[in-house]
């Protein structure tokens, strides 16, 4: 039996059992998609704004429907938008048609690896906090961008494992331990995670929560790898809480020297045992 | 938002207690992690009793991470004492308020002159510093003073009663860089206990200094705890994570630790007295936690065990220190504490060059401000 989480994790006031977040592209069918959601027993899922007809109020759509919002934060993302105008726009609508004050901002002008643009991306999230919204950027494993959208008010950073559907896993691992050394909000891995091991070893580095979405989505079973990954997430976090991780990073021994450095603090005293 | 939501979390006696109680399997749990990704239980494992068995391994740990974030280099600095003048009634200090002692507050020329005597020794990192009298040593005073200086030194820092943000900037201006502001300590009680009157009995207001300073855009902010004031490691403990704090907000500037020891001044008797092994496992235990923090030895300190220290821990250190106003030229004035290692600046920087540490007299720009 997994150890429970003593501490949910908070954002923006609200707080998430699971720390499993799911993206809602690129399924078979509703069905799948919901059976997906089912299974991963998330309680935050993002959907492309792109995907939905901002003509009509978002509840009246199956996409939007499929989510049940009594449990689960919606959350719309921008995905498509070139530069920070068209993502702050998007954003705008999506409040306006219902999708509440959360956003996962997505700016990715170059359509082949869907890689995030630092300077717009920026300039939208200044925009979009002082416009009230809950920002969630998505952005690429650069510590000081990451500094940088904190100061511009983001609600989280979001930083990529590796390309969008790449399903690599993490290879930006040194750039995200030192953003999660430095974050004064929750960061979550997003973009690049292929397997359950993938969102472990975010987990065990530190990692808040991760986002997960084409691995669900193109897996033959959505719903059992969904359930999976909720498992790993759970695994990588009692790790990264209980467990003894840094011995691989031990500091090296050095050698063996004749004469100790605190030699000159004289010998311990008597009732130093410790225990 | 400041440090005092953080510090709210948190109660000294709770950690006092949790310090008083680790145990050596959660020391050796902490001295497994990495430099950097320790959490605050380590730091209290590391600060607790238990971890004076495993001083060894962590001096060792703390040398090399020091090494590798600093290399071999220790920045010296002086302070320059501009007032002895205090409105603050602090019962631990020199300088307390009705103390009677010889009260002198130099003109900025004097100030110039006695910063010469600095720059003439290899100078180049200065601390200015007053009492709290915020109407003798007034923000145009002391920017009078800092302008003076800046001319011909690298970096100006002060020590001086808490001010307020826009203080802090037009300080900035007239080219100021880096603030040190002491919580004294953490412990409320005590705090209350010691600061009987002045602006320095607000201990919130003192608490979230460094967030003003920070704001202002300061470059370099030293923290500290007065070790014997209250509980030693649980001051450290906070201290520490006041640095961690200010660290996150404000990640452009420099934070720098010291941690001086109470020292015997006119009329001081209630304070414990901290044992060099005590001392150097707080030391090793910041390192551990916040690897890029600056580790300030003051000429409190004496000469052999600085030494030690510069070789596994310290970062920076004071040189050829006079405590009064006009000290540097006699000018006999009451003192704020005795000093340990009076060694000249020349004596220190070879005594850092025989232990293979460069000693680093210029590590800032005027056109960085």
């Amino acid at each position: 039996m997994a150890q429970s989480d003593p501490q949910p994790l908070v954002i923006a006031g609200r707080s998430f059992h699971s720390r499993l977040f799911v993206g809602t592209g690129k399924f078979a069918s509703t069905a799948e998609m919901r059976a997906a959601i089912d299974g991963s027993a998330t309680e935050m899922v993002t959907v492309a704004l792109r995907r939905i007809d901002l003509s009509r109020p978002l509840e009246q759509q199956d996409l939007i429907s499929a989510i049940d919002r009594s449990r689960i934060q919606l959350l719309p993302n921008t995905s498509g938008a070139r530069n920070a105008l068209e993502a702050v726009q998007l954003a705008r609508l999506a409040r306006e048609l219902g999708g509440g004050n959360w956003i996962k901002l997505e700016v990715t002008p170059e359509p082949r690896y869907l890689l995030p643009d630092p300077v717009e991306t920026l300039a939208a999230t200044q925009e979009l906090v002082k416009d009230g919204f809950v920002v969630l950027p998505y952005m690429h494993a650069d510590p000081i961008l990451a500094l940088r959208l904190q100061d511009a008010g983001a609600a989280t950073v979001m930083p990529l494992g590796s390309p969008i559907g790449s399903n690599q896993g993490i290879r930006t691992a040194e750039s995200i331990r030192i953003i999660i050394e430095q974050a004064r909000v929750p960061v979550v891995v997003d973009a690049g995670l292929g397997a359950p091991s993938h969102a472990a070893q975010a987990m065990e580095m530190g990692a808040s929560a991760v986002l997960v979405n084409t691995a669900l989505a193109i897996a033959r079973d959505p719903a059992t790898i969904a359930e999976a990954f909720a498992w790993a997430v759970l695994a990588g976090r009692s790790a990264r809480l209980y467990g003894d991780l840094h011995s691989s990073e031990r500091m090296p021994a050095a050698a063996s020297a004749s004469s100790p450095l605190t030699g000159f603090l004289g010998r311990p005293s008597q009732d130093n045992s410790g225990n | 938002m400041s440090f005092l939501e953080e510090f709210q979390r948190w109660s000294f006696p709770g950690v006092q207690q949790r310090i008083a109680s680790s145990n050596g399997a959660r020391v050796e749990q902490a001295l497994s992690r990495s430099a950097g990704q320790l959490d605050a239980d380590d730091l209290i494992a590391l600060l607790s009793p238990a971890a004076d068995a495993a001083l060894e391994q962590m001096a060792r740990q703390a040398q090399a991470t020091t090494r590798l974030r600093f290399g071999k280099t220790v920045l010296l600095y002086a302070p320059l004492y501009l007032s002895n003048i205090c409105y603050s009634q602090c019962t631990y200090c020199g300088f307390s308020y009705g103390k009677d002692i010889r009260r002198l507050q130099l003109s900025p020329e004097q100030a110039e002159v006695e910063a010469g005597l600095l720059h003439a020794a290899g100078i180049r990192h200065i601390l200015l510093l007053t009492g709290e009298a915020y109407r003798e040593s007034s923000i145009n005073y002391i920017g009078d003073c800092v302008e003076r200086i800046a001319r011909s030194f690298a970096s100006v820092s002060v020590e001086v009663y808490p001010l307020k943000t826009e203080d802090y900037l037009s300080l900035r201006w007239r080219g100021l860089d880096g603030l040190a502001i002491y919580q004294e300590t953490y412990d409320p009680r005590r705090y209350a206990a010691v600061h009987l009157k002045g602006i320095k009995a607000r201990m919130e207001y003192r608490l979230e200094c460094p967030d003003r300073a920070g704001e202002a855009g300061m470059r370099r902010i030293a923290l500290g705890a007065l070790l014997g004031l209250s509980d030693a490691a649980s001051d450290v403990f906070f201290t520490a994570l006041h640095a961690r704090y200010l660290m996150q907000r404000f990640w452009q500037t420099q934070i720098s630790i010291s941690l001086p020891r109470l020292r015997p001044a006119t009329g001081v008797d209630d304070v414990a007295s901290i044992g060099d092994r005590d001392f150097a496992r707080f030391l090793f235990a910041l390192r551990l936690f916040l690897p890029d923090a600056g580790l300030t030895l003051s000429t409190r300190e004496p000469a052999p065990l600085r030494d030690e220290l510069c070789g596994i821990v310290a970062t920076q250190i004071s040189a050829g220190s006079q405590t009064s106003p006009g000290g540097y030229s006699d000018s006999g004035a009451a003192r704020q504490f005795e000093i340990e290692d009076r060694r000249t600046v020349r004596q220190v920087a070879d005594a850092l060059a025989a232990r293979n540490l460069d000693p680093v007299f210029t590590d800032w720009s005027p056109a960085l401000k």
